[in-house]
């Protein structure tokens, strides 16, 4: 099988998606000739043309909400945000309308629309090319949110996003992109939505996580192993609407749970995922749900060491894992 | 004078590492700071990158080619004049006397997880026979489960009643699997009879209850449609009659109208797939196996055992399957695998000497259809009176996935398969 990185896998989710589906087209910043900033629509412009590879005004609020229009008419766009810290200027397209229009127009109309957009830090980037938004649109129904870990989950979410019906907001993480690489398989394979995987069986400690910290946790899994620590990690995958049946399953498994995010604490994913443990298992606990995630302040600052105390790291994962184990 | 790592730099945001392509300096080599001292490859830039201090060139750590993350060192320079670096930090150690500590320390024994007080509660656990392997003593899940596992027999409670405790999922026969479904509470609460002298009082048994609510589901939930046909079975009747002996003796068993009826039946099915279908909520599920449900009855119940593949049987393999799948419910023999995985429902209530019924279909497929009995009759043909068997098909239909039309071609479909048997068309074998 075929070892792809992150990115490699995103391109190729797209080009399969563009040549089994006329109506597939991308549209966003710098995506047509320029193979976008990130390179993930490389090669796609060259082969299918202006027509469906668009290079859009800086606009992000154009980029969603003709991309809704293009929806409910049939088409399957995939729209590009450059960087998911640029989204927020297209947050009314997104929740009043691409969310909502199948609900308002009972029915008849519906948005099968895909946003990708670059999320997280860790990267050297500073306040406005490190943030976490799935929070910001985690509880907005209509949404799904997903957020893949590795290059398999990419192409079978990416392809299972493109062909819902309903929008799909799709965030890849940009440090990812290049560190991270797996097998990747030749054939058409879509992964269901909504549904989280278990990344690593284990008895002593769930760790409930996604995007690039479930490459912490495995990491750290793998160092506490040799301890004799022995530790459960699923990734959620879709993080909006939440696998709640497989989040409970994991957290009886242990009764110790780890959630970890690189967003900020407070109303984070896994602040929620916290509530259905609670809300479950409670004679299953042996132990308090504890959170990992970055401090509550504003941003990831530019400055590397202070990007570095910000950014959570996989000493910090191991040693919580490894306390609530001994807990 | 000191000795300084150069580290692989990063070299835009989404990049973790990168290649070597050319060193631009040699060991012993004197660089100022800022000069280039090595090409950089990545996927997305290539850029030279240049020395973070003045001095000698000591080593080259990496080669050419070399691909390393970001942060890696590749050289070491020698500085001038500058105070020898300060080394990592030595690891603190205190951290693991104090856990040492902590291991004597048991203020933590009797503080118990929610999870902990279920198990020993479930287990008849007495928690001061545990030891705790946690913080300060603490008695954790893991430390009761191992204790269970350790000593299982003596500290299994009789009747766990708890829902986490796995209830044994295999029942013994069907009767049992119903009893169980059945046992779940009833949504309403059914309204109050007086019973009056005389009156007999009739238990329910968990299968009768079974039924009872498959039968209120299929016509809650299902839009039933009905329709009937007539077919003229002359040359089946005849056929069988001639052979139905000679099947007898070889074969030991009784060859009915049966087989032939689902025979033609499955044909049929096998063109409107449509018919051997489900309604799905949002869709319509055309099932490709063709497996025939069987209503058959038993004394007090009916059971609906199932045929698999029934599209791959010849008339003899439909005839003794049909003879097991009744042997199996007189001797109440039926496993729930036995009822599972029906497609298409046959109703043989012509046994009963009926000629006309509704039957209700059998959740969730689309369609049941009823054999009624073979009668002799006059009807007209070749504009004379003749006397021919005839006997009714009722079939009732999903409306929701069904409409007239096609139920119309279905039953048209089988009408002429039946009416055409004859030795040359309908093998046995």
């Amino acid at each position: 099988m075929p070892v792809l990185s992150y990115i490699e896998a995103v391109t190729q989710a797209l080009d399969e998606e563009m040549s089994r589906d006329e109506n597939v087209f991308v549209l966003g910043e710098d995506v047509g000739k320029r193979g976008g900033v990130f390179q993930a629509t490389k090669g796609l412009y060259d082969k299918y043309g202006e027509n469906r590879v668009i290079d859009t005004p800086l606009a992000e609020s154009a980029i969603a909400g003709v991309g809704i229009g293009a929806a409910m008419y049939g088409m399957r766009p995939v729209a590009e945000m450059q960087f998911s810290d640029f989204m927020l200027p297209a947050a009314n397209q997104i929740i009043s309308e691409a969310a909502k229009t199948r609900y308002r127009s009972n029915n008849d109309w519906s948005v099968p629309m895909t946003i990708r957009a670059p999320f997280g830090g860790g990267v050297h980037g500073g306040l406005y090319h490190s943030q976490s938004m799935e929070a910001i649109f985690a509880n907005v129904p209509g949404l799904k949110i997903v957020i893949p870990s590795t290059p398999y989950d990419v192409k079978g979410l990416l392809k299972a996003s493109i062909r819902d019906n309903d929008p799909v907001i799709f965030f890849e993480h940009k440090r990812a992109y290049r560190l991270i690489k797996g097998e990747v398989p030749v054939d058409d394979y879509t992964i269901p939505l909504g549904k989280a995987d278990v990344k690593r069986d284990g008895t002593d400690v769930t760790v409930i996580t996604y995007g690039l910290m479930v490459h912490y946790a495995m990491q750290a899994a793998d160092k506490l192993a040799v301890e004799g620590i022995s530790t459960h990690i699923l990734d959620l995958r879709t993080v909006y609407p939440l696998d709640k049946e497989a989040i409970i399953d994991a957290a009886r498994k242990t009764g110790k749970v780890l959630l970890l995010t690189e967003d900020t604490k407070e109303g984070s994913v896994i602040s929620e995922a916290a509530a259905i443990i609670a809300e479950n298992c409670l004679f299953d606990l042996d132990a308090p749900i504890r959170r990992l995630a970055a401090p509550d302040a504003p941003a990831m600052p530019y400055a590397g060491p202070l990007e570095q105390a910000f950014m959570v790291k996989p000493e910090q994962v191991e040693n919580e894992i490894r306390d609530l184990a001994e807990f | 004078m000191s000795v300084e790592q150069m580290a692989m730099p990063q070299l835009g945001e989404s990049v973790t590492e990168g290649t070597i392509s050319q060193w631009l300096i040699s060991v012993g080599d004197t660089v100022n700071k800022y000069d280039p001292i090595a090409e950089v490859t990545t996927d997305k830039v290539n850029a030279e990158i240049p020395s973070s201090f003045s001095g000698k060139i000591t080593e080259l750590l990496v080669g050419e080619g070399d691909t390393l993350p970001v942060g890696e060192p590749i050289c070491t320079i020698e500085v001038e004049g500058a105070e020898p670096a300060v080394e990592k930090l030595v690891k603190n150690t205190a951290g693991k006397a104090a856990q040492k500590e902590e291991q004597q320390d048991t203020s933590m024994k009797r503080r118990y997880s929610p999870a902990v007080l279920r198990l020993a509660q479930e287990h008849d656990l007495d928690l001061d026979q545990i030891a705790g392997t946690g913080r300060s003593g603490r008695i954790t899940r893991k430390d009761v489960e191992l204790y269970i596992a350790s000593v299982p027999e003596e500290h299994t409670s009789e009747s766990p009643s708890d829902m986490h405790v796995p209830q044994p999922s295999a029942a013994g026969c069907f009767s049992e699997a119903v009893a169980k479904e059945a046992a779940k509470p009833a949504v309403h609460a059914p309204k109050t009879f007086e019973n009056e002298a005389g009156d007999h009082v009739v238990a329910l048994t968990g299968v009768r209850r079974a039924i009872a609510s498959n039968m209120l589901r299929s016509k809650h939930e299902i839009p039933h449609a009905w329709t009937m046909i007539e077919v003229d079975v002359t040359n089946l009747v005849n056929y069988r009659n001639q052979i139905k002996g000679a099947f007898l003796k070889k074969e030991g068993h009784k060859l009915t109208y049966l087989p032939f009826f689902i025979k033609a039946i499955v044909a049929a099915l096998k063109e409107f797939p449509r018919i051997n279908s489900t309604w799905a909520g949002d869709k319509i599920i055309e099932k490709k196996a063709v497996n025939i449900s069987l209503a058959v009855a038993a004394d007090e119940a009916l059971y609906v055992p199932v045929i698999k593949n029934a599209d791959e049987k010849s008339i003899k393999g439909l005839a003794f399957a049909v003879d097991e799948l009744a042997a199996n419910v007189r001797e109440n023999r039926l496993s729930p695998d036995d009822m599972q995985g029906g497609t298409f429902t046959v109703n043989n209530t012509g046994s009963f000497g009926s000629i006309q019924s509704q039957p209700i279909i059998n959740y969730p497929q689309a369609a049941i259809l009823s054999i009624e009995s073979i009668v002799k009759r006059p009807v007209v043909v070749n504009n004379m009176i003749a006397i021919r068997d005839m006997v009714n098909l009722c079939i009732s239909i999903d409306h929701r996935v069904l409409d007239g039309l096609i139920t119309g071609r279905f039953l048209a479909r089988v009408k002429e398969l039946l009416e055409n048997i004859n030795p040359e068309n309908t093998p046995i074998y």
